[in-house]
This record gives structure tokens, C-alpha cells and sequence, in this order.
């Protein structure tokens, strides 16, 4: 799957989710329950805001120095026998993982939960070549069963979905025959899924964080799906976007911690899996051959602009459990695998305004997203920062909408101005009142008065109130 | 003590008896109000919208109007807040950030006056009948102001208060979200309207003009019996 999914515009994905009244029993599910645990797993720590300063200076330090970590990384899996490739594009990264499957003659292909290779869109390029490909994420697995129904969140990619649907997906699809309890489709999931794990000749992965002091990679998941793909097949293949590093050790463990408490609610996952480099003498297991394919993909293009800081994120969809506007839209409104706040502002930098222009207005501003960031991505800031640009340097905004805030800015900076305006506004206003409320608003308020009333301009404004007083004229 | 006050555009217009509720109750406190004739709009439908290059004449404006202003009170947590951003609109401009940063400092937020400078957490109010309160994401969030508003209104003598449910989530207006979004933002605003509703609440309380607008035009469309209230209204209420 491309970052771009589906060919609707963005008013009909919107009015898609608004009126799936499963998927959005599901999400608002979710964000109560995920919300009330992050909140106890954080508050647990005692000093939550210390800790995100730690995480945000971490996530900044790296980036800053984003060359010197990526070739100590890239030299310190060298040393261990492993290969390195850097892909500026997603062509080159398919290319080169292409390649490595066709020298393998591989048929199968295991793989466990990545965002990066649904970016580059993976799974197609390597089904192309006559490669079964498996996601063994169990929330992808569903998804991938279910005719490659797109992810709807970046942790819980099948979200979107209940049990009830996904037993109705298993039943037409793997013949499966018992109940929606989610221990029984889990265990049908298992069965089907180890025999995959046995006969697959390349494992997949992503990487939720590669240790440069090291030449590490880290994996973290709770169904212990990542150690099979990683111990089993004979080659392996990490993928990782090209910023998802830290220093060493130390840092990993602040944020695999952070990562967990912040997506789930998690002291600890199930499983933190690292893996360095290939499998040596000593080894009982483990891949023969590895490689490490870093994905580029426009994030360099990022770094040094004033959304850098959007590199600094860590996945962990805190953001979108808290979204406002993600609860009711769901995660396939937003056109792009990745969704909620950090989608509205990470796919217009890597996908363009053109196919994701409408994502930075999807947002009120409130601020919930930047409030839960564990490492302080000013993520609401970053949505108006998008409005900027959209305005100012794309010149894509609607030409009335130009027209009004010109005057805007003229009528709000001049009291004179302003001042009539707003004296004659009730007048202006008096074909549209009854019973001091508009409820068919003319211009810009049609679409205010479409769903509720707008209240009629006072006819003595606050400010005739206040002067009749000071001249001792108003009794009120 | 003198105060100037900041009444914004939505209150001079719409809502004047928030004003004029905001002026008797901080006088009833020992406040001596000046309101400056010149004030406009704070600039931030433009700001929000992108249009920022267009909201900084406004923003000026509004620095130079309350220059002289020893305490600036405003009954929205979202305009109080907007005073404070103007610093960062403003960052290295060497005639205006230091402006902007003088403005923000002595810029408050009519609760967080009341309590933080004021130092009073009972204002002597009274009003029989069961309440919630909606927090607003901007007072809360970026002004950081959570406490001030429960303090007096659990002082509130006869206001039997309950907690609304889902109280952190936005209520949909977001300015210019309200009408660009306008599908989005129902859903938002319905989903307030329901919490607001288990709550068995007569009165829906809240610190900012533009989320009342917004959930009150909602009930009002709905024809709910729930009536829509500024706090300063219910703090005047003896």
C-alpha cells in the first residue's frame, strides 16, 4: 500500500467515516479506554513532564546530528557483516530489496508490522514478482486478509474494525468456523500464521529504533511476532526511515518506555526485540544474511525547516488516540496511511499539498495532540504552520476566503472601521434575525447557520452599553 | 485596583451581557474598569487561518491600545491567550516582541485574575440549580489556566455541580472550523451536546464566548432546555 490511500476526495472520505457508525463506536472506544491508561501509565512516573523534555532533547539531538549517527550506525553493522543501503526514494529502496529477493529466489516473504514499507508500498512491488508476502502484525494480517483493506491507525491498524467484522473477514476468507471471541480469531491467526514462519525464505521488518553506538536495530510488539520473522527465515531485511535512531542504550530504554506507556498505556510491551546484525558462529538462531535499507523519502527535504521538530516522532499515535476530530473521521478520512494529527502533518511534507492540502485545516487548534506528545512535537503549531504556508507561499487558498480576510485585516486593524461595522451590523443583519438569532445565515454564515443558530449582533453593543454608563445615561 | 478591560469583538457584538457581566463583577471586587475605545479584534480568526501577515496589523493595533494598561482582563481564555502569542507572531522584531511580551506578561484571563491576582476564590455568588462546566482547549491547554474557573465556581452558594463527561474534548468550534469543517464539526458538537445532557445539567458554563456560541447556537437549533451561560454571568448572580 502507497502513504496515498484511496482516489475520494477529502469531503467524501470525511462523510464516509462520519456515517460508519461501526468504525466510529470502535474509535471513540478506543481513545476512552487507550486514553484513561496512558494517562495512569505517564502519571505512575511521577515527573511525566520531565520525562518528555528528556525524550523531546533526545529526539532533538539526533536530528541535529542525524549524519554523524546514521554512518556510525551504518559502520557498526558493516563490522558485524551486514549491509547498509540508503534509498533517497521508495523506487530505490523497492529496487534494492527487489533484488535481494530475486538473488534469494524467494517465494515467501514474512513480515512484521512497518509503517516505512507501507510508505514505499512494499508488499505490491514484491507480490509483483511472484513473492507471497505475509503480515504477521496481527491487526495487518486481518487487514491483508481482507483484500488489503488500508491501515486506519498507526498502531492499531485494524482499529476500524470490530469483532464482530473481523470474525465475518475470517469466516469468507480462511474458512474460518467458530465465534468473534477475540482469544479464538487471535488463535486462528496463530495456527495459520506458523506454518508461514517455517517455510518463509525473507523476514521483514520495520524498526521502531536503531541503536548507532551499536549497529542495532529494536523491535517492539506485544505478539512476539517480530522474534519469528526475525529468527527464522535465513535472510532478513529491516527497514527503517531514516531518522528512527538514537545514541545508544541509554536513550533507547527512556523511549522504548515512553513509547509503550504513551501508545498503550504499557509499562512494558510483551517483547522488546533487539537484533545486531546477522547470525554469528555462537548463534542458535537467527538471520544468515541482514540488511538494513534506510528510507528517505523526503525527510531529509525536512530537516533545517520549521518542521523538523515532526521528525522528532516516535509512532507512538499518542496524538491520534487524543484527536478530537480523528474520533468522529476515523483513520481513512485523512487519505493517507498515516493519520490524526501526526498524518495532518506529516503527509503533505512527504506526499504534497496537492493530495493532502485539506489535512491541515481538519483541526481546531485545541492542542490535545501537542498536550500528549511524549517528545513535545508542537504538533498544533505544525497544523497552522501548514496554513501558513498554504496561504501565504502556495497562494491555494479560495479566493473569497482572500477577500475576507483582507478585509479582515483591513476592518480589524482600523477602530474607526471596525467600529461602523460592527454598528451596522444589526441592521445589516435584520432580514436574516428572528427572535435575535439568525438561522439562514447569508456568505460565510450559511455554513455556521446550516447546523446551528448564530446569535443576532446586539443592538446596543457592549461598548454603547459601556459609554451610556460612563456618561451616566444606561440604568442596567 | 485598575483594570483594562479587553471585551473582544464576539462579546462587543454578540454578547454583550457577558461584558457587562464581566464590568459589575470585577467592580463589585474593587476593580476601577477602563475600556478603550479603540480596541478591535485580537486578530486571531485571521491568525488561525494562516492569514498572518493580515492579523498583524490588528495584533499592532491592539499592542498600542493597551500600552498603558497596568492589568489587561479579558472574559475569553482564548483572546487572553491569543495577547500572548503575539510574542512569538512578533519573534525579532526588534520594535515589537519586546511590545508583544509586555502585553502578554500583564494579560489575564478574567478567572485567573480573580484568583491569582485578586487572590479572591468566593466571590459572594449564588444561583439555585444544577450546573457542568465546558473547559475551554485554549484556556485550558495554551493559557494554561484549569484550576481557576472550578475554584469559583465551587464557591458558587446554591450551584450544585456535576462533571462533564468527556470534558477535555474539543467542542468543534475552532474558529474558522466551525464553517470550513462544518460536517466535522457538528459531529463534535453533537457529541458535547450528549455529554452535556447525562449531566441532568440546567446550566452549561464556560470562560469562552466563541465555544458558547458555537455549543449554545447547537442547543438552541435543537431546541434543548439547557441554558448556555458565560461564567461571568454566573458569578454575577446574587
Amino acid at each position: 500500500m502507497p502513504m496515498k490511500i484511496g482516489n475520494e476526495n477529502f469531503s467524501e472520505r470525511v462523510g464516509k467515516g462520519i456515517s460508519n457508525s461501526f468504525m466510529r463506536g470502535a474509535v471513540a472506544g478506543a481513545q476512552d479506554s487507550i486514553g484513561a491508561r496512558r494517562l495512569l501509565a505517564v502519571e505512575e512516573l511521577g515527573n511525566w513532564e520531565e520525562w518528555r523534555s528528556h525524550g523531546e532533547e533526545i529526539r532533538q539531538h539526533v536530528l541535529e546530528n542525524l549524519d554523524y549517527y546514521l554512518e556510525q550506525l551504518s559502520e557498526n553493522i558493516a563490522k558485524r557483516g551486514g549491509n547498509v543501503y540508503f534509498a533517497a526514494t521508495p523506487e530505490e529502496a523497492n529496487d534494492y530489496i527487489r533484488e535481494v529477493i530475486q538473488k534469494k529466489h524467494a517465494k515467501k516473504v514474512v513480515k512484521s508490522k512497518s509503517m516505512v514499507t507501507e510508505e514505499i508500498n512494499l508488499n505490491a512491488n514484491l507480490e509483483e514478482l511472484g513473492c507471497e508476502v505475509i503480515e504477521t502484525d496481527l491487526g495487518e494480517y486481518i487487514l491483508q486478509v481482507d483484500d488489503h483493506d488500508p491501515p486506519s491507525h498507526i498502531v492499531a491498524p485494524a482499529l476500524h474494525k470490530n469483532r464482530e467484522q473481523v470474525r465475518d473477514v475470517f469466516t469468507e476468507k480462511l474458512g474460518y468456523k467458530k465465534s468473534s471471541d477475540p482469544t479464538e480469531l487471535a488463535q486462528h491467526a496463530r495456527e495459520m500464521l506458523r506454518q508461514d514462519y517455517l517455510t518463509a525464505d525473507v523476514g521483514i521488518t520495520g524498526c521502531n529504533f536503531a541503536v548507532a553506538e551499536t549497529g542495532s536495530f529494536a523491535l517492539v510488539t506485544n505478539e512476539g511476532n517480530a522474534d519469528l520473522v526475525t529468527s527464522l527465515p535465513k535472510t532478513q531485511i529491516t527497514v527503517m526511515g531514516m531518522e528512527r535512531l538514537v545514541p545508544t542504550f541509554e536513550e533507547l530504554e527512556v523511549l522504548v518506555s515512553m513509547l509503550t506507556r504513551s501508545a498503550v498505556g504499557q509499562k512494558l510491551p510483551s517483547y522488546v526485540t533487539v537484533l545486531t546484525g546477522p547470525k554469528e558462529a555462537q548463534d542458535v538462531d537467527g538471520p544468515e544474511e541482514f540488511h538494513l535499507v534506510i528510507v528517505d523519502n523526503g525527510r531529509s527535504k525536512i530537516l533545517g525547516t520549521e518542521f523538523q521538530s515532526v521528525l522528532q516522532c516516535i509512532r507512538c499515535a499518542a496524538c491520534v488516540n487524543a484527536c478530537p476530530v480523528y474520533r468522529h473521521v476515523g483513520g481513512h478520512s485523512y487519505g493517507s496511511i498515516y493519520s490524526g494529527p501526526i498524518g495532518a502533518v506529516l503527509s503533505p511534507l512527504l506526499g504534497g499539498y496537492d493530495d493532502y492540502k485539506e489535512l491541515p485545516y481538519a483541526s481546531t487548534l485545541c492542542g490535545a495532540c501537542s498536550e500528549v506528545c511524549p517528545v513535545k512535537i508542537p504538533l498544533h503549531e505544525l497544523l497552522h504552520k501548514h496554513r501558513q504556508v498554504i496561504v501565504e507561499k502556495e497562494g491555494r487558498a479560495p479566493v473569497s476566503e482572500k477577500l475576507l480576510m483582507k478585509a479582515f485585516g483591513l476592518g480589524a486593524a482600523s477602530p474607526t472601521l471596525y467600529r461602523w461595522g460592527s454598528k451596522l451590523a444589526p441592521s445589516a443583519m435584520n432580514p436574516f434575525t428572528s427572535e435575535d438569532k439568525i438561522s439562514k445565515g447569508p456568505g460565510p454564515l450559511k455554513a455556521w447557520t446550516d447546523i446551528r443558530d448564530f446569535p443576532a449582533p446586539n443592538k446596543e453593543r457592549f461598548r454603547d452599553w459601556y459609554n451610556n454608563r460612563e456618561k451616566g445615561e444606561s440604568k442596567s | 485596583m485598575k483594570v483594562t478591560l479587553f471585551a473582544t469583538c464576539l462579546v462587543d457584538m454578540f454578547q454583550s451581557d457577558v461584558g457587562k457581566a464581566t464590568v459589575e463583577l470585577l467592580e463589585r471586587l474593587g476593580c476601577v474598569i477602563d475600556f478603550p475605545e479603540s480596541q478591535v479584534c485580537c486578530g486571531q480568526p485571521a491568525y488561525n487561518s494562516g492569514y498572518v501577515k493580515e492579523s498583524k496589523e490588528a495584533m499592532k493595533k491592539m499592542i498600542r491600545t493597551f500600552a498603558d494598561a497596568e492589568y489587561v482582563v479579558s472574559p475569553s481564555g482564548s483572546c487572553a491567550f491569543m495577547f500572548h502569542e503575539y510574542q512569538h507572531v512578533f519573534k525579532g522584531d526588534p520594535i515589537w516582541e519586546p511590545k508583544a511580551k509586555e502585553l502578554a506578561e500583564k494579560t489575564y484571563e478574567l478567572t485567573q485574575f480573580i484568583v491569582e491576582v485578586l487572590k479572591i476564590e468566593d466571590v459572594g455568588a449564588r444561583l439555585e440549580g444544577k450546573a457542568t462546566y465546558h473547559t475551554s482547549c485554549h484556556m485550558t491547554r495554551l493559557l494554561g489556566v484549569k484550576k481557576a474557573p472550578m475554584t469559583l465556581l465551587s464557591n458558587v452558594k446554591g450551584l450544585e455541580f456535576t462533571e462533564l463527561p468527556g470534558k477535555e474534548q474539543c467542542c468543534g468550534f475552532g474558529g474558522t472550523f466551525s464553517v470550513k469543517m462544518v460536517q466535522i464539526s457538528e459531529q463534535m458538537v453533537d457529541e458535547k451536546v450528549r455529554h452535556t445532557e447525562e449531566t441532568d445539567a440546567e446550566y452549561l458554563i464556560g470562560a469562552d464566548a466563541g465555544c458558547l456560541m458555537n455549543i449554545g447556537g447547537r442547543i438552541n437549533r435543537q431546541g434543548k432546555p439547557i441554558k448556555v451561560m458565560h461564567i461571568a454571568e454566573i458569578l454575577n448572580c446574587r
